[in-house]
């Protein structure tokens, strides 16, 4: 179908190539394929249980898949752990917080900045005048992932005292934080009231303005529809459809099987 | 300022023994309570920021110990190249053991930690050729500095004092940088810390060498104030007290760790009129704290301190 | 050299037994309440104690040894009661500190009461050694042997065939299923509590005869108990058995053919081996928590 765009399109920033998981029997992942090239918001959608969240927890290395592969920039990330595959430029945020609640806003953000700096332990430990001048470089960094996320006044507040809203962007400024090539953003929206919403639809717009390349799990299809370039429909483990937000909606597979309402909602 | 505390802590620290010169509780309760405080403060770097407990960390104290007394009687080594040597044995057999014993969690890591530490003080007292046995080890040098000989309670007060400085210092830069951060991350969800890039078992395995480091140093600087060691003063009822007192002053709190430390060396001090007591008062002690203040007894009363300056604070800001 | 490793065996079956009755209580706390009761051993020592105390006092052997089982079982409700349930929620570290500090604190109590010296408690049936086809047995082996039978086969029966104890195992699979199914998990608490008391004091009368108590005695039994525990896979009541009794095993041969110093080393060694390579534990068949 779209598959011949690909062809003179730059090439993939993620290829992801008949990818499973499964867990005790049952097919999580049947055999995923997909590719998104750099500077794009790729959303992410499909029923509960899909395999939305599966597929971010294989790409981040939490999950080992069973077979198929996954390249970002041609790198195999299949077998690395989480933290090298961080190192190569992909952040996320996670459908239930997992903020460091015990640390402070700046403190949860500039832990963001981990890649980005290299002071060791013994430097550390003896506080070298490098360390202190990363530090602060550190806090710079931090503050401005903080303002983008519009969170400037918060930074001294520890990170479990915050509301929810404000909690889900203090995870969306500690993986900006990062200076992630790729950001995968597993269900920003949930929770969040109309308001909240379009700032947030502001803010991914920004997000990729500024060159990342976005992957949005999202069940909020105004949101969905109004953000993204393109769309990859997941059921039941594999691919039911890929296509810009129009091709998604015209679909007469995807209508059938789980959008309905929500088209005419979201036109 | 990020070190306000350290500046106070360390002013009364010197100025202790000019108040009141010759004073017992001084000169030879502050050095053992010294000493105990340099353990407790590695001990938390672990137990409070990695969440890593520990029920052996008598076991580095020891070898630390027992280098020093080992290599300075037998070998006539110089003290300080003992204490190095102790290090050294201690931080290599934290690091070895670092990712096996780290990969467990909860009530395994306990049993673990307190295996290793039963092992190693089994060892102390059986290999009696090197150690000296149950007897222990007697008429061990007196620490050598460069030339300068420590001698005297007085001496001995400084350089403890010194080490106790140093080992708070350090760990304060330590909580407070990339490193730390790190590992406070990894405790407050380690899914997210790999996230960020962290890599959860080496931060571990560092922080479990630092606090091992810390022991032996503590241990090393025990044997030569001492000049004497034996088993018993690493025993699991010693890693028992350390623990004890990370988790009185409050997990997570450098000074916390060192108040814990101080508070129960001056209990101890009290006890002795009440001998018979004293472990009946101990461990009625160790539950009441985890009872009605798991924040622990320093964060207990920073908090309270805080919410009050707080309160002063806001109402002077309606007046003004 | 055959007939002296058959007399570690028969030496290192009659104390896995003990390490078997402590382990055993350990699981049954774990399984109640995911905590482990690191005051298990001062239930043994406890016993032991209070049984000398009453024999002292006059009692005739198996009234003193019945009354020492009841009251150390109910210093279990008491301890349940007052230490335990104040601090529920709390988190694996804390629930630790609290049961040693309940440990020191009863073995303080119990240095208060009858000193720091080790007493005896009389063999129940003499000291002449049985002959075994080279290896020998003390009688009192026997009644360790028999008791620990005995008692897991009740312990067994009663988890697997009455109600209660099917309860109180549904407790450890999931607490709230269980809580909805109207299993109240208060009491399944205070329950094990007794019960492994009761067991570690059992235990403790068992054993005293042939090593003698003091106030300090349970505290390498309790460890003993629980690395059975561990060995068999936490929370497997038959498991810790088959734990304690392999732990008593290897540490007499370790003792025998290495070194009778080095036991307690070669015993936590063997732990440290089982916790890094198979840390669910030798005998778990039921799938373990994440550790």
């Amino acid at each position: 179908m779209q598959n011949h765009a690909a062809m003179t399109n730059p090439p993939p920033l993620l290829a992801i190539e008949t990818l499973e998981q499964s867990f005790g029997g049952v097919m999580a992942l049947a055999g995923i394929s997909f590719q998104t090239s750099a500077n794009r918001i790729q959303a992410i959608i499909g029923p509960n249980g899909a395999g939305k969240t599966t597929l971010f927890n294989v790409l981040c290395g939490f999950y080992q898949p069973a077979a198929g592969s996954l390249r970002f920039n041609g790198q195999e990330l299949r077998g690395l752990p989480p933290h090298r595959i961080a190192a190569l430029g992909i952040a996320r945020t996670f459908q239930n917080l997992q903020l460091f609640f015990n640390m402070t806003v700046l403190e949860n953000v500039m832990v963001g900045c981990h890649l980005r700096a290299k002071t060791g332990l013994l430097a550390a430990a003896l506080r070298l005048s490098s360390v202190r001048h990363e530090e602060q470089q550190l806090r710079e960094w931090a503050s401005e992932a903080l303002e983008l996320c519009g969170l400037s006044g918060q930074s001294e507040r520890l990170a479990g005292a915050l509301p929810y809203g404000l909690m889900k962007r203090v995870e969306m400024a500690r993986a900006l934080a990062a200076k992630p090539q790729l950001l995968l953003l597993d269900e920003p929206a949930a929770g969040l009231n109309d308001t909240e919403t379009m700032a947030l639809r502001d803010l991914i717009m920004r997000i990729r303005a500024s060159g990342v390349t976005v992957l949005l799990v999202e069940h909020h299809m105004p949101l969905v529809m109004s953000v993204s370039d393109r769309l990859l429909v997941l059921d039941y483990g594999s691919v039911l459809a890929e296509g810009t937000p129009a091709e998604i909606q015209a679909d007469p597979r995807v209508i059938a099987a789980y959008l309905g309402g929500a088209v005419q909602y979201a036109v | 300022m990020r070190l306000t505390g350290f500046f106070i802590f360390a002013a009364s620290v010197v100025l202790l023994p000019v108040l009141f010169p010759d004073n017992y509780f001084v000169t030879v309760v502050g050095i053992a309570a010294g000493l105990h405080v340099i353990l407790a403060v590695g001990l938390n770097l672990l137990m409070g920021y990695a969440g890593q407990i520990s029920l052996g960390h008598a076991a580095f104290f020891g070898m630390g110990a027992y280098a020093s007394a080992i290599l300075t009687t037998r070998f006539s080594w110089p003290s300080l190249l003992a204490m190095l040597a102790g290090l050294w044995v201690a931080g290599t057999i934290a690091w070895l053991l670092a990712r096996p014993i780290l990969r467990l969690r909860g009530h395994y890591l306990a049993m673990a930690t307190l295996g290793f530490g039963i092992i190693i003080h089994v060892i102390l007292v059986q290999a009696a050729h090197w150690t000296g046995g149950p007897d222990g080890l007697g008429e061990i040098p007196p620490l050598n500095l460069l030339g300068w000989t420590v001698d005297g309670d007085q001496q001995w007060y400084g350089v403890i004092a010194a080490a106790m400085l140093l080992s708070i210092w350090l760990s304060l830069n330590i909580v407070d940088s990339r490193i730390g951060r790190a590992l406070r991350a990894v405790r407050g969800s380690e899914f997210a810390a790999q996230m960020m890039g962290i890599d959860a078992t080496r931060a571990k395995t560092q922080i479990f060498v630092v606090s091992a480091l810390f022991a032996a140093c503590a241990g090393s600087l025990f044997a030569h104030q001492q000049a004497f060691v034996s088993p018993d003063s690493f025993s699991l009822m010693i890693s028992v007290e350390l623990v004890t007192m990370v988790v009185l002053g409050g997990m997570a709190s450098t000074f916390g760790a060192a108040c814990g430390a101080i508070a129960l060396t001056l209990l101890h001090e009290g006890l002795v009129v009440f001998e018979d007591y004293e472990m009946l008062i101990h461990g009625a002690l160790l539950m009441a704290v985890m009872i009605f203040l798991p924040q622990g007894l320093f964060a207990g009363v920073s908090q309270g301190v805080r919410r009050g300056w707080a309160l002063i604070a806001s109402r002077q800001r309606h007046k003004g | 050299m055959l007939e002296q490793i058959f007399q570690f065996l028969v030496t290192g079956i009659t104390v896995g037994s003990i390490y078997a009755l402590v382990g055993l209580g350990f699981a049954l706390i774990y399984n109640a309440s995911d905590v482990v009761n690191f005051a298990q051993g001062e239930f043994v020592m406890l016993g032991a104690m209070n049984a000398i105390a009453l024999l002292a006092a006059g009692l005739p052997l198996p009234l003193a040894a019945i009354a020492a089982v009841l009251l150390t079982t109910l210093v279990g409700l008491l301890l349940e009661r007052f230490a335990i349930e104040p601090a529920k929620g709390a988190s694996v570290v804390t629930t630790i500190i609290i049961t040693i500090g309940a440990a020191i604190f009863l073995r303080g109590v119990a240095s208060l009461l009858w000193g720091k010296n080790s007493l005896p408690l009389p063999a129940f049936s003499g000291n002449e050694p049985i002959d075994l086809g080279g290896a020998t047995l003390l009688p009192q082996s026997l009644w360790i042997l028999g008791g620990t039978v005995v008692l897991v086969a009740l312990v067994n029966a009663f988890l697997n065939r009455t109600l209660l104890g099917k309860a109180l195992l549904a407790c450890s699979f999931n607490r709230a299923a269980a809580q909805l199914a109207g299993i109240n998990v208060q009491v399944m608490l205070r329950l094990a509590y007794g019960l492994s008391a009761g067991l570690g004091a059992i235990a403790g009368i068992l054993v005293a005869p042939i090593t003698f108590s003091s106030y300090e005695a349970g505290i390498m039994l309790g460890l003993k108990g629980f690395s059975a525990a561990i060995v068999g896979g936490i929370g497997n009541p038959m498991g810790a058995v088959a734990g304690g009794l392999l732990l008593g095993v290897l540490e007499a041969l370790g003792a025998g053919l290495i070194s009778s110093g080095y036991k307690d080393a070669i015993a936590f060694i063997f732990v440290l081996m089982v916790l890094f390579f198979e840390p669910t534990g030798l005998f778990s068949h039921k799938a373990a928590e994440r550790v």
